[in-house]
């Protein structure tokens, strides 16, 4: 490793000590950042021969504290690993290195017509390999998928410093589908080096249909009116009042601002398919009591309706010095019942929460509003937070839709899932990694740790762990 | 059913208690795929029924031993889909078999893999123990993807009890347009369609003939067929059936039947015999008496792998053999969730 690229000074280590969940820091002992693949392993098999933890950081966008250094540990940055290594435009892949920007593989490919699908809001700044760690979605996975349905091939270090290829060159690989299971392990398996992912070519046009409601209850219904008629739309987004209060002023996008809730669904496609799809869902809109409905002209009115949504966060984000933003997925006809329970927990914890919903595939994003400097008001978000997604699981949902788990939700974990799957989680991490050295206490939590926060999950009332395990 | 649940988990434990291993039979439509098992019988097509099914969640959740011909249809009526297409051959498929086989149909490289629908399952352990991973819901990141590890795997990480699905919408129209044209620029011409927003929806080229099927908005489709050109097919639906099903002429024969998945864009395959090619050019199915090494080298060459599919004569392994460290990945996965070896041994790879 050249010098440059190994730091060990308090000064030097301190930018690595959170990700995009600042609640939690931790300076690393060694930060580590190598230039290649073959530096890459090096440093792992070191770190085994020595039995040190490595904690793997791609841009440090993360917001479940994945990437939160340990302090008698390396944090191991692909960050230099920022190479797109070939195009094929026929093949319609790309071959990249893991610290390459989302956002960046779209550019490259688009001189080709062709773009990577997966789009989360922090493309400009997330990396690929943090993706793949995080199985990120976006606003198009609906129909587009996730990450995991957009790359075919990884190649991944071992905590022992060998590289395996998982996938390869066509849809499907001999063995088991461990390529799946490595997209969102959360950096608990190996460490993601190279990634090949599949472009699409860009969709001929696109319309986005802006409908509001007076009822979020009503909204939810006209989402699933939309998948009743056998629309799968491009995107589907909802923003509840307080969100679009919040963002009108901010962007200017256009949105009613007395709206209880507003739907962005955006259909992409073919001219014809578009301008059949955008008529079909004007008309469920309507019919399902919109009280507004209405369909972009051209392309910069869908971007400007887009851009609403795209700055929800920052916009929610100027009203109060801090916001925990949660991820909890729910079965969509669940959703006006969610809201209420949520709303009643706005009174319980007295902090006020802003919801931006991929609404198409039920993933909830509530944004509680707080002031970190008050740690009363640290604690009570938290506290608001594992409660949504108690709420989540409750209703048939999950605890994370696309964030990860990381250290945030690890408790959560304890709720969603029985001693029997988390000891299988256990085993498997086993199978990769003996000693358990790869990013050790993040996203499967032991079942010590669930015995201490005094609860397990019973599945649907009748299996008991009368007597918790203890370690 | 629940009793039926402990009479299955009451026989693995005893299996794994005197490490007798068991052959898992769902439908017996793919007894030929894999290699051969060793163990007893163990009939679980009794645990069979469709348990949820929400079309406007556009989730599905069924009893692994529903037959898969019920799960489709009872989705057409509600004017859904899977996805993946599955293939049924003989008829018999469960939906357990269809998932433990991992098999994806001629909609494969537009829509997705078996894997890329499977929204949550449960299933029994190695040690009898009851596990549920995923969900109902389309995104979930919590825990490993044990779900996409299961499909594919062949029944040798566990007993596969239900599966929750994502559901598709029936596309409005469809359509087929078919042309003679060489098989090299065919493979040309279906990476060439791929890379251009157009609403394809699968391709097979055999016989010195290409088809493509469009679907989608009647309007889309229409506009497309156009601009691609080449004749409508007549009783297209039927075509893409007995592809999807190997009772296509192409697959009559008690020969070896080779399936190589591969870079879409790969040259045509330099061995004797037959090829169909489907999925733009990433599956080629290969009737040959190649020997295995040749056909497994020019799979790899290609940037892939190589399934003996149907076994004719030959007496080696069905799957491409793997890299040391890999294969060692495999035996340690196996041996977290069945650590007794009991399930459907020697099935993916013979030595376990
Ligand atoms: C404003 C904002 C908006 C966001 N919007 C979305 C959204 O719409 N959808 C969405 O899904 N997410 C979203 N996120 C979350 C975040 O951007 C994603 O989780 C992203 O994938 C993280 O990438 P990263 O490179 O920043 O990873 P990091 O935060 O650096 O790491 C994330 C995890 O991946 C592991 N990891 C990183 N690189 C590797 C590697 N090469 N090999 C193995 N493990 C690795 C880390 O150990 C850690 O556990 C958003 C975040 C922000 C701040």
């Amino acid at each position: 490793m050249p010098e440059t690229g190994v730091l060990f000074e308090r000064e030097d280590v301190t930018p690595y000590e959170c990700d995009g969940l600042s609640a939690y820091r931790q300076p690393p002992m060694v930060v580590a950042l190598p230039e290649n693949e073959a530096q890459v392993c090096e440093i792992l098999e070191t770190c085994h021969a020595m039995r040190v933890p490595v904690v793997a950081r791609g841009a440090g966008t993360g917001l479940s504290g994945g990437a939160l250094p340990l302090g008698n540990g390396v944090l191991l940055s692909l960050a230099r690993l920022n190479n797109i290594l070939a195009v094929d435009p026929l093949a319609r892949t790309a071959r990249v290195q893991p610290g390459v920007r989302n956002l960046a593989i779209s550019e490259a490919a688009a001189p080709h017509g062709l773009y990577y699908a997966p789009d989360p809001s922090s493309q400009i700044a997330c990396s690929i390999g943090g993706n793949v760690a995080e199985n990120s979605g976006g606003v198009h996975c609906l129909k587009y998928g996730l990450t995991v349905h957009n790359i075919l091939k990884l190649r991944v270090a071992t905590i022992e410093g060998e590289i395996i290829e998982l996938g390869g060159g066509g849809l499907d690989a001999a063995g088991y589908d461990l390529l799946a299971l490595m997209t969102g392990s959360e950096g608990l398996l190996g460490v993601v080096t190279e990634i090949t992912v599949k472009l699409l070519p860009r969709p001929e046009s696109a319309q986005v249909v802006l409908a509001a409601f007076d009822d979020v209850g009503a909204a939810g219904q006209a989402v699933a009116n939309v998948i009743a008629a056998g629309i799968i739309p491009a995107g589907m987004e909802m923003m509840d009042q307080p969100a679009t209060l919040a963002v009108e002023p901010f962007v200017n996008a256009g949105y009613p601002t007395d709206a209880a809730g507003i739907l962005l669904c955006e259909s992409d496609g073919t001219r014809e398919e578009v301008a059949d799809e955008t008529a079909r869902i004007e008309k469920i809109m309507q019919d399902s009591g919109a009280h507004l409905v209405r369909v972009s002209r051209d392309e910069a009115e869908r971007l400007k309706l887009w851009a609403g949504r795209k700055a929800a966060f920052p916009a929610v984000g100027r009203l109060s010095p801090d916001y925990y933003c949660m991820d909890g997925t729910i079965p969509r006809r669940r959703l006006a019942e969610v809201l209420r329970g949520i709303a009643a927990m706005e009174k319980k914890y007295a902090l006020r929460c802003a919801n931006v919903f991929h609404a198409g595939d039920g993933n909830l994003h509530p944004l509680i509003l707080y002031d970190a400097n008050d740690a009363d008001q640290l604690q009570r978000a938290e506290l608001f937070g594992a409660e949504i997604l108690r709420l989540c699981i409750d209703v048939g949902g999950t605890i994370t839709g696309e964030h990860g788990v990381g250290v945030e939700k690890i408790d959560s974990m304890c709720l969603q899932f029985g001693a029997a799957e988390l000891e299988t989680f256990h085993a498997l991490k086993h199978a990769f990694d003996e000693h358990g050295l790869l990013n050790p206490g993040k996203a499967v939590p032991t079942l010590h740790r669930c015995a201490e926060f005094g609860r397990m999950h019973v599945h649907s009332g009748h299996e008991k762990f009368p007597e918790l395990p203890r370690f | 059913m629940d009793t039926l649940i402990q009479q299955f988990a009451d026989t693995i434990r005893a299996a794994a208690e005197n490490r007798r291993p068991l052959r898992i039979c769902g439908g017996g439509s793919k007894s030929f795929y894999g290699n051969p098992a060793t163990g007893e019988d163990f009939g679980v097509t009794g645990y069979r029924g469709i348990v949820d099914y929400e079309p406007t969640e556009l989730v599905i959740t069924a009893r692994a031993g529903t037959p898969l011909a019920e799960i489709e249809s009872t989705m057409r009526e509600q004017g859904q889909m899977l996805g993946f297409e599955p293939p049924h051959f003989d008829g018999g498929a469960t939906l357990g078999g269809c998932i433990a086989a991992g098999l994806s149909g001629p909609r494969r490289a537009a829509a997705g893999a078996a894997r890329d629908f499977v929204l949550g399952l449960r299933l029994l352990d190695g040690r009898g123990t009851d596990l549920r991973f995923g969900g109902q819901v389309m995104k979930n990141v919590a825990g490993y993807d044990m779900s996409r590890l299961v499909t594919g795997s062949l029944g040798t990480l566990g007993l596969i009890l239900e599966v929750s699905l994502k559901a598709l919408p029936l596309p409005p129209a469809e359509l087929t347009l078919a042309c003679e044209m060489p098989r090299g620029e065919a493979i040309e011409m279906m990476n060439a369609l791929a890379g251009q927003p157009l609403p394809v929806t699968a391709t097979c080229h055999v016989e010195k003939r290409l088809y493509l099927r469009l679907a989608g908005a009647e309007t889309a489709v229409k506009a497309a067929a156009k601009k691609i050109g080449g004749e409508t097919m007549p009783n297209a639906a039927e075509f893409w059936r007995n592809v999807r099903d190997h009772r296509d002429l192409f697959f009559s024969g008690d020969g070896p039947v080779w399936r190589l998945s591969l870079t879409s864009t790969a040259p045509e395959i330099d061995l004797p015999g037959h090829q169909l090619v489907e999925w733009g050019g990433a599956l080629r199915w290969l009737k040959t008496d190649a020997g295995a090494e040749s056909v497994r080298k020019a799979a790899h060459k290609a940037g892939g792998h190589a399934t003996l599919f149907r076994r004719g004569r030959h007496d080696t392994g069905a799957f491409h053999p793997l890299p040391e460290a890999l294969m060692q990945l495999h035996r340690r996965v196996k041996q977290a969730m069945d650590p007794a070896g009991i399930f459907n041994r020697g099935r993916l790879y013979p030595e376990w």
